[in-house]
């Protein structure tokens, strides 16, 4: 300490300081902490925006806690409660409960609404964020785990969100119970007795609104609390990563400190995201449960909706032919219809989520850390193959809403059904395709930008009576930016035999692996290399002195280098 | 490239796979690569350059918390201004006052704070060092040496009998536990329940909500009734009980009807029962297209053929909808002549199998 302090206020900071300190270090954590540096990327507040809706969802959620009655015993709401169209009616104490939040509570509607629009929000900047780890590569070695971490919070969410939209026990949501209850039954030989389980006996029974309450507001806001301590400690601990630019290393991480600058800007854009949902539940009404009714097994209206997150199982549901269910020899049934979309489909996409990052090490046989984003055309495979896992995701939500679409088209829903059946077969493959491409063409068009610069519209006309347009040559930082990845090549395993010309043993599980690396790595555009762009210079300077000779070989002068970059297998 | 992504396998019997990088950090810094240009010079802002730039900023930020300030003091004033005792304009109004004052006074907060850091905190780009993460050999050493001692001083190495016997105590504890848990989670875990519903020979059909009985005069051809078992709403267990019970009632014209073999005396002059839960997963099949005679469910667009023993058509159901046999009874009321002859709704595992002690 400098100087004694002199002001009443700085004494008082000078002896909260000192008490902390004195009983748990603070000072240490504050010299640890207080000027960590964070880098700057609108991508990163994705994770920020799941953070944030997720505080709202909690404190909100408190909010209805307080009122919302989890209990299936059977009332009449009161003949003088609103809504008007629910006086008398028999429903649960959780609808009777909902509805009273809703019109007799100051504030509950409000609540309610903005606990729904925090959980849409919570879902979708989950799913974002995952995309932007996914296609910057982010998830690459040491951050793998930190995937995994992330990938249990996504199907948290979902559970979260399933429970919670179950809560007030309206025919909207029942049924979305009931179609739980219907997969539950078609697991093989356990079926009927995981249905039993969930809902303590017959359907609906009376134990599972207040068992999917206790889920809701313990279990998994527990479980998602205790992972997202861990998912930011090891942000912390790894030191976020950055996009690759001037300056920026795999040795270094540059940006602004957390204290004061990101806190301001984080904490400051905790505010935004609560102001943003707080006008949306003010203006626009949510899941209005009063339109629906209270839960009856028998009524149900067309053009029901999940929430979007839900949408892939369904649309997995309906495109699933019926004709896969069949009755075995001893008179077993079981039901593909049911368990391939409900079990194998979600199976498949979320374990292939889940094991990405291992695979794609696996393939590269890179065990090295890195902290510098990739710009996703720069890693072409992996771009396919998430936006073709995207596609499927999509088409299967765009299922999901087939009668809709339907309806809204003037089609039949026999073939839409049909189309969409197809679609989610091929769709994805198209989308890799396409996708892969688009990053190979893009990456050529870097490399064309670092060897020719950027096109400026003057034309020059040559003493040899040719034009040539300028190019005006790209500064050294536009220029780091196309240049400073690495190329990625498939894995090299040499040849069957060693030295002494024996056969090496794990050679076949080699060259499997080897198979794998190639459709990673085979097809790929290398940067442009500073010999190169040297090259591309002289020839450059040759014809403007030399004159027309050298043009034809000028006009796609990377030509060469670029096959001799995507064949080769070194 | 081998050399620095760490795995060579190209070579040796064990191939030197798996063999440690010596620098994990080392990206991007091949020889034959571009040099990094290093970090673009500083530029500053207006709020840096001039004192005047930075007191508006200052004046700016001052006033957006103040409008925030004025937004929750509405907030406030909302929830004391509309009782949510009266009318739906209310309850419009109080959702409408506390929520806008509530977002906008922590939207205000939020937007003077980042113009704060964006325009005055300073705005010069600070660098770390990063350090892999791997321990140092050093300390590698010493923590496996410090596993080794521990391992040693509890003698586990040398007394294989109380591994074993550690094991089993710790697999074993936590069944009483989970087994209470599990167990009770499933109530009866009669699962044959699902099989039967409330219907008997003469249970008679009545319409849903309301319970009133049926006279087959009053179904005319091309109505469609939705149908409960009378006393349903008396019965204990009324929604599950509902849930396998809800049957759909449809007359059509007897021409148009295929008679299902063994199902001859089923149906009552064109008039027809079939369960309304969805062999699918059992959503209610609730539309019916009186033209094609199709009854349609709405979760998954499965199709049934009320006609031709109400089979599939399209859609993502196997089984058609289970008939239920009807009659007419002394007083002329629609009536059912027994249960099901089947497990109603979903497929289950083991729906086909007889239940032991009943003959099915
Ligand atoms: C409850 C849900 C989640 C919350 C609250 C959350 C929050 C955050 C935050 C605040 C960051 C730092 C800022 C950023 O890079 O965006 C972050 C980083 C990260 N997240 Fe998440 N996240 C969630 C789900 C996920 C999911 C689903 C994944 C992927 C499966 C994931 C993987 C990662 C990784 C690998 C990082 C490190 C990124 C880097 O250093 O570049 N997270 N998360
Ligand atoms: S429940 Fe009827 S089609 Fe799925």
């Amino acid at each position: 300490m400098a100087s004694a302090p002199t002001t009443p206020a700085a004494k008082l900071a000078a002896g909260t300081g000192d008490f902390f300190d004195t009983r748990i270090g603070a000072g240490k954590l504050v010299k640890e902490f207080a000027r960590k540096v964070f880098p700057d990327h609108w991508s990163f507040m994705l994770g920020e925006i799941a953070l944030y809706s997720f505080i709202v969802l909690l404190l909100t959620g408190t909010f209805l806690a307080v009122f919302f009655v989890p209990s299936m015993t059977e009332v009449h709401y009161p003949e003088d409660a609103l809504p008007v169209t629910m006086r008398g009616v028999e429903m649960s104490e959780a609808f009777a409960s909902t509805l009273h939040l809703s019109f007799h509570v100051r504030g509950g509607l409000l609540m309610r609404q903005i606990h729904h629009w925090a959980a849409l929000l919570f879902m979708a900047s989950i799913v974002t964020h995952m995309m932007r780890i996914f296609f910057t590569g982010a998830f690459r070695k040491p951050r793998e785990l930190n995937w995994v971490v992330g990938f249990t919070l996504m199907i948290l969410g979902l559970l979260a969100g399933f429970t919670g939209y179950s809560l007030p026990d309206d025919v909207l949501s029942g049924n979305g119970l009931r179609i739980a209850d219907g997969v539950a039954k078609g697991i093989p030989i356990i079926g009927s007795y995981v249905s039993f389980l969930l809902f303590g006996g017959e359907f609906p029974g009376t134990v599972i609104i207040p068992r999917l309450f206790t889920a809701h507001i313990l279990l998994v806001p527990g479980l998602i609390l205790a992972l997202v301590a861990v998912h930011l400690i090891l942000v912390v601990v790894h030191k976020h990563t950055q996009y690759p630019g001037p300056g920026r290393t795999n040795r270094n991480v540059v940006g602004y400190p957390l204290f004061p600058v990101y806190m301001a800007k984080a904490g400051g854009f905790f505010f935004v995201v609560f102001g943003v949902l707080a006008i949306m539940g003010a203006t626009l009404s949510i899941n209005s449960i009063w339109n629906y009714g209270p839960y009856d097994p028998s009524p149900v209206s067309a053009g029901a909706q999940p929430d979007w997150y839900m949408l892939f199982l369904e649309g997995a549901l309906r495109l699933m032919p019926g004709q896969t269910e069949f009755v075995t020899w001893g008179g077993y049934t079981v039901s593909l219809n049911i368990l391939v979309p409900g079990v194998v489909v979600p199976g498949i996409l979320f374990t292939s989520l889940a094991v990405y990052p291992f695979l794609e090490q696996w393939a590269s046989g890179d065990k090295r850390e890195h902290h510098l984003l990739d710009r996703p055309r720069n890693v072409p495979t992996r771009t396919g193959v998430g936006v073709a896992i995207l596609t499927a995701f999509i088409i299967l939500a765009l299922a999901g809403s087939n009668d809709i679409i339907a309806t809204h088209f003037h089609l039949s829903i026999n073939e839409i059904t049909w189309v969409f059946r197809v679609l989610f077969l091929v769709g994805p493959f198209i989308a890799f395709m396409v996708t892969k491409r688009m990053c190979l063409a893009l990456q050529r068009r870097d490399r064309e930008l670092v060897l020719h610069g950027y096109e400026t519209g003057r034309v020059v006309r040559f003493a040899s009576g040719e034009y040539i347009e300028v190019h005006q040559p790209l500064t050294d930082a536009e220029r780091w930016v196309l240049v400073q990845h690495e190329p990625a090549r498939p894995l090299e395993i040499g040849s069957a035999e060693n030295e002494r010309g024996v056969a090496r043993p794990g050679y076949k599980k080699l060259q499997r692996r080897q198979k794998v690396s190639n459709f990673f790595f085979a097809d790929r555009v290398e940067p442009v290399t500073p010999a190169e762009l040297a090259h591309a210079h002289d020839s450059h300077g040759a014809s403007a002195v030399e004159g027309a000779d050298d043009h034809a070989s000028l006009a796609r002068p990377e030509r060469e280098s670029l096959e001799a970059g995507s064949g080769a297998q070194h | 490239m081998s050399s620095t992504t760490g795995k060579d396998l190209t070579t040796g019997e064990h191939g030197t796979a798996g063999s440690l990088v010596n620098d994990p950090l080392a990206v991007g810094e091949s020889a034959e690569a571009f040099e990094n240009p290093g970090l673009p010079e500083h530029r500053h802002r207006l709020s840096d350059a001039s004192p005047a730039g930075a007191k508006k900023v200052e004046r700016q930020v001052a006033l957006i918390f103040g409008l925030s300030m004025l937004a929750s003091i509405v907030g406030v004033w909302g929830y004391f201004a509309f009782p949510m005792d009266a009318t739906l304009g209310n309850v419009r109004y109080s959702t409408l006052s506390i929520g806008l004052g509530l977002g906008l006074g922590m939207l205000g907060i939020g937007v003077a704070a980042i113009h704060w850091a964006k325009a005055l905190m300073s705005d010069v780009e600070q660098v770390d060092e990063r350090h892999a993460q791997r321990s140092d050999d050093q300390t590698r050493t010493d923590a496996v040496q410090l596993l080794k001692d521990g391992a040693q001083d509890s003698q586990i190495g040398r007394r294989p009998l109380l591994k074993g016997a550690l094991v089993g105590a710790v697999a074993l504890a936590p069944l009483a536990f989970v087994v209470p848990l599990v167990g009770n989670l499933g109530g009866t875990w009669n699962v044959n329940a699902m099989r039967h519903t409330m219907w008997r020979q003469g249970t008679r059909l009545a319409r849903d909500p309301d319970g009133a009985l049926i006279r087959p005069e009053q179904v005319t051809i091309g109505s469609v009734w939705h149908v409960i078992p009378d006393g349903l709403n008396e019965s204990e267990h009324m929604l599950e009980e509902k849930a396998k019970a809800i049957v759909l009632l449809v007359r059509l014209d007897p021409s148009e009807l295929k008679v299902q073999p063994g199902r001859e005396d089923w149906s009552w002059q064109g008039i027809v029962a079939y369960s309304k839960v969805c062999t699918h997963v059992g959503c209610p099949v609730a539309l019916y297209e009186q033209q094609t005679h199709h009854l349609l469910c709405p979760c998954h667009q499965s199709t049934f053929d009320i006609t031709d023993g109400a089979k599939v058509v399209f859609g993502p159901a196997k089984r058609a909808l289970p008939q239920l046999p009807i009659t007419v009874d002394d007083e002329g009321y629609l009536v059912a002549q027994s249960d099901f002859h089947e497990a109603v709704g979903p497929s289950t595992w083991e729906r086909q199998r007889p239940i032991r002690g009943e003959d099915y």
